[in-house]
């Protein structure tokens, strides 16, 4: 079913003329550069949160793990995503983290709830790094679709974490599909679409209450036809791929100038001397966080050639791009990204539905792996998040297919340990290995299989989601008396 | 070298699939769907037909021996409605027929917009797809399942012209195409149906609701008998005034006289109650596409006897007309005597989903033989096909595919492809893209020269 909702909301922004302010930090008078006179000492009075420009950490997250009891899981056949396939195998969780994992020898506590899972496969929980659950939810309606906000070709100052609707019942179909964490981006509308956030995928009144503990923020960056044709189409800049690129470089240049002026007064500061804090931009706080290194790129870009110059950009200006997304072209490169360690977030089996994406094929995460390039396999889409784990397989058969060999405890890093390690929790989350948190699926058989359904998800130890217990089926309010209420089991 | 290299290469594009040659394809499981599996036999092509197939047949002398391996023989896949051939990059407008503007509507006929040299053909085949009903959508409506949220501008992937207003009441007329490699004629068939939206879609094309919309569907069956039945009248000028154009009723007297179904779009069970009506009423066939609440009226459904086209996908309460979308609606179909067919996905080019659908359909309930027949013999009889294509009979054209293993397993994929008794080639662009980018290259020259 096709949905109006943003060109509709961009449209009625801008016939009432509220586009946001398109040169936010491209001219005026700059305010740090005072002239210059004998330092006066002064005291320093510590900035208010909300002006700081260098301590922006967003709205603290509320999440806290559902109750859980010690458990081990024994008898099934394990993927780590560290590599290790173990048959029979022993996990061992309490308080919310992996304890051990192995063979049938490990010991299992006495006095722990013992699940037995012989049969079937544990897997670290699905992590998929480009979601748009809650900032284009269920129902596709104008009226909730919060996730491009297509005034403005930058807009990295707009955080995507404004935007969720925990109540997306997207967010309990992802889960019975076995996706413990999400991070849901901005739109491709703009050449820099705002912040990322990274969410727990549990039930939740807020947001904060799913924002992962911790996690960096990402930047949604895009190249290609999206920002061209959405401000083309309006007779603004950019138009062209040339007109992308400037935009880029524009905005670099301006966050590495505001990020001086902060480090200026932090200097002076320091040493004591008067200083006036320089006004808080968010726009160019977000693009001077990716320059300093806290803020991940997450940049959305289908063709190989396009990529090489987004690379080219971010080595002009000094920043590191984390992740391709779409990535479709990636596989013509692959020896590039696996030199430049940036990942690639695709599909398997979508392609053609537009220029940019003509030259898809199933293989691409096949032919990157074979070149040692880091593989995420991602969904953008509500439908496919649900199933990552046959996608992986689409991928992984077409590198069979090519005689390009990929075992399964290598795939299953494709949709948990490489997208954690891209949104930068993968110290926390994405394998099984002892320390980590307990985000964990037990899937009915082989997960790469058509027929594997995600039978329990946890998520720090916490039973989330049982596809045989309605007592952990959650609902979101919005299916409450409707047809299908919690249908999806 | 380098230049016998290109030579190499071109002459594989140019290379046309054998004439049709007598084959037998041995060491098989053979799944007819039109009756039981055969664990181990061999299934024997001549003249492009299916000559024989069973446990204990010989194979013939001279004929060229394809060794399944033990891996399974399938009729060849079905897409039940598709954009193949009509439609090729979705967000490339001019690459796109399947559905057109305000000025035809039921008369529009896509079987005109068949491109057979199209690169997606071959994807599909691929996936084991060797023949598939091409239906228009209204424009502006898009045809998918679900949108593409990368992109939050939809506006751009839709079909048809720009700025005309409202879609037309009717897409148009569907045709069936078989993918035959090197063919310059693929369409089997055209004029199968007239296809037509209710529920959202269809109120758009209405001014605006579903009230409005039935109304006109109804009026527009009307002036079509009318108009069959006065037809001199008509060329005269002395009828009433028709709501449709002489070219859009010429093409609903099929309908109306209950030769030709309606392809309903249509999601919402209330709609669904509507579509059974409206062919009750005025005793016409109708096919319904969509029907993500259908497990809500399966019993009428089923009473009324109407087949029904289905995404086992579609779960999501993404509209306010899918709010019952579950993974078990084929299942829940299937269980109350309706006839289910499998869809794979408009967007994306990504028909290949189809089986893939159809074992997602089995994992949430759906019995093996009905999936297997969801993406055959269910389509080739919605379409008329049946007595061609859909399962392997003797006599029956030979479109087969030959798996390495279970059809619907993403872990399998077909080794080989035949249409007509005639084994497809396996170097579409796709595929060359492949060949060429997994190639180890110490030439020094660019992949160009690949």
């Amino acid at each position: 079913m096709i949905r109006w909702r943003s060109v509709a909301m961009a449209t009625s922004l801008l016939a009432l003329g509220l586009t946001a302010c398109a040169t936010t930090g491209t001219g005026g008078p700059s305010k740090s550069s005072a002239p210059a006179k004998p330092a006066e000492k002064a005291e320093v009075k510590p900035l208010a949160k909300g002006l700081d420009g260098q301590a922006s950490t967003g709205f603290p997250s509320t999440y806290r793990p559902l109750p859980s009891r010690a458990t081990a899981f024994v008898g099934a056949t394990v993927l780590t995503a560290t590599g290790q396939q173990i048959e029979n195998g022993v996990v061992f969780v309490s308080e919310g983290k992996i304890t051990s994992v192995g063979g049938p020898e490990t010991p299992v506590p006495a006095d722990v709830v013992v699940v037995d899972a012989k049969g079937k496969w544990i897997t670290p929980g699905i992590i998929d790094a480009h979601s748009h659950l809650g900032v284009y939810p269920s129902p596709g309606v104008s009226a909730r679709s919060d996730g491009n906000e297509a005034t403005d070709p930058n807009t990295a100052q707009v955080w995507a974490e404004h935007s969720v609707w925990p109540q997306d019942p997207g967010f309990n179909r992802a889960r019975a599909g076995g996706v413990t964490t999400l991070q849901i981006l901005p739109g491709s509308a703009n050449l820099f679409g705002g912040r990322s956030v990274t969410l727990k995928n549990v039930p939740s009144l807020t947001m904060q209450g799913m924002k992962f503990p911790g996690a960096p923020y990402g930047l949604k960056m895009a190249c290609g036809e999206n920002p061209k044709r959405v401000y083309g189409g309006k007779g603004r800049n950019p138009s062209t791929a040339m007109g992308n690129a400037f935009g880029f470089r524009r905005a670099w240049i301006d966050a590495a100038d505001y990020a001086r002026k902060w480090d200026d007064f932090r200097a002076k500061q320091q040493k004591g001397e008067k200083a006036d804090a320089p006004k808080r931009d968010l726009q160019l706080e977000t693009l001077a966080g990716v320059l300093k290194g806290e803020i991940l790129v997450q940049n959305h870009c289908y063709r190989a050639d396009e990529m090489a110059v987004m690379i080219d950009i971010a080595k002009e200006f000094g920043y590191k791009i984390t992740m391709f997304h779409h990535a479709i072209e990636s596989y013509k490169i692959a020896p590039v990204l696996a030199r430049e360690e940036i990942c690639s977030a695709t599909w398997a089996s979508w392609t053609g539905f537009k220029m940019e994406s003509l030259d898809g094929i199933d293989a691409n995460a096949a032919i990157l792996a074979k070149n040692g390039a880091c593989v995420v396999i991602h969904s953008d889409d509500a439908i496919m998040t649900q199933r990552l784990n046959q996608e992986a397989a689409i991928g992984m058969a077409a590198g069979a297919k090519l005689g390009i060999n990929i075992p399964r405890a290598e795939a299953i890093k494709w949709i948990t340990a490489n997208p954690a390690k891209a949104i930068g929790i993968g110290d926390r989350t994405g394998s099984i290995e002892p320390g980590k948190a307990a985000d964990l699926v037990v899937w009915s058989r082989d997960p790469f299989s058509v027929y594997a359904q995600a039978e329990q998800v946890y998520i720090d130890g916490a039973l989330t989601y049982d596809r045989k217990d309605p007592r952990f089926q959650p609902k979101s309010d919005f299916e409450l008396g409707q047809p299908g209420q919690g249908a999806f089991n | 070298m380098i230049r016998s290299l290109l030579l190499a290469s071109a002459a594989c594009v140019l290379a046309f699939p054998a004439a049709a040659e007598t084959v037998a394809i041995v060491n098989a499981r053979i799944e007819p769907v039109s009756s039981a599996a055969i664990p181990g036999g061999t299934l024997v092509i001549k003249d492009g037909k299916i000559a024989a197939l069973g446990a204990s047949v010989q194979v013939p002398a001279g004929a060229r021996v394809i060794d399944a391996k033990g891996g399974v023989v399938t009729p060849g896949l079905i897409a039940p409605s598709s954009n193949l051939g009509a439609s090729e990059i979705s967000g490339v407008r001019e690459t796109r027929d399947d559905g057109t503007g305000n000025a035809l509507s039921a008369a529009f006929d896509i079987s005109y917009a068949i491109n057979p040299a199209s690169t997606f053909l071959g994807l599909a085949r691929d996936g084991g797809i060797t023949s598939s009903a091409v239906t228009p959508v209204l424009s502006g409506s898009g045809g998918g399942a679900h949108e593409h949220a990368d992109d939050g501008v939809v506006e751009e992937m839709t079909a048809g012209a720009h700025g005309d207003g409202d879609p037309p009441l009717f897409g148009g007329q569907a045709a069936f195409i078989r993918l035959k490699a090197g063919s310059s004629d693929i369409v089997e068939a055209s004029k199968l149906a007239v296809t037509v939206s209710l529920g959202e879609s269809g109120a758009r094309s209405a001014g605006g609701s579903r009230g409005a919309n039935l109304i006109l569907i109804r009026s527009a069956l009307e002036d079509a008998r009318a108009f069959a039945n006065r037809r001199a009248a008509f060329e005269q000028g002395a009828t009433r005034d028709f709501g449709l154009s002489r070219l859009d009723l010429q093409a609903l007297i099929p309908v109306v006289q209950g030769k030709t179904p309606l392809l309903i779009r249509v999601s919402r069970a209330a709609d669904i109650r509507q579509a059974l009506k409206l062919a009750a009423d005025e005793k016409i066939k109708i096919v319904l596409e969509g029907v993500e609440e259908g497990w809500m009226v399966a019993a009428e459904i089923a009473k009324a006897g109407v087949p029904v086209i289905l995404d086992p996908q579609a779960d999501l309460p993404d509209s306010f007309e899918t709010l019952g979308s579950r993974l078990d609606n084929a299942a829940r179909l299937h269980a109350a005597g309706v006839a289910v067919a499998i869809n794979g996905s408009r967007d994306f080019n990504n028909l290949r989903q189809e089986r893939l659908n159809a074992g997602l359909a089995v994992a949430n309930g759906l019995p093996y033989p009905a999936a297997l027949a969801a993406v055959t013999l269910v389509p080739a009889k919605i379409w008329g096909q049946a007595d061609k294509v859909g399962s392997l009979e003797v006599g029956k054209v030979a479109d087969v595919v030959v798996w390495n293993g279970d059809p619907l397993e993403t872990t399998s994929w077909p080794t080989a492809v035949l249409v007509g008794g005639v084994e497809q080639p396996k170097d579409g662009r796709h595929q060359q893209l492949k060949a060429r980018y997994a190639a180890s290259d110490e030439s020094g020259y660019p992949p160009a020269y690949r």
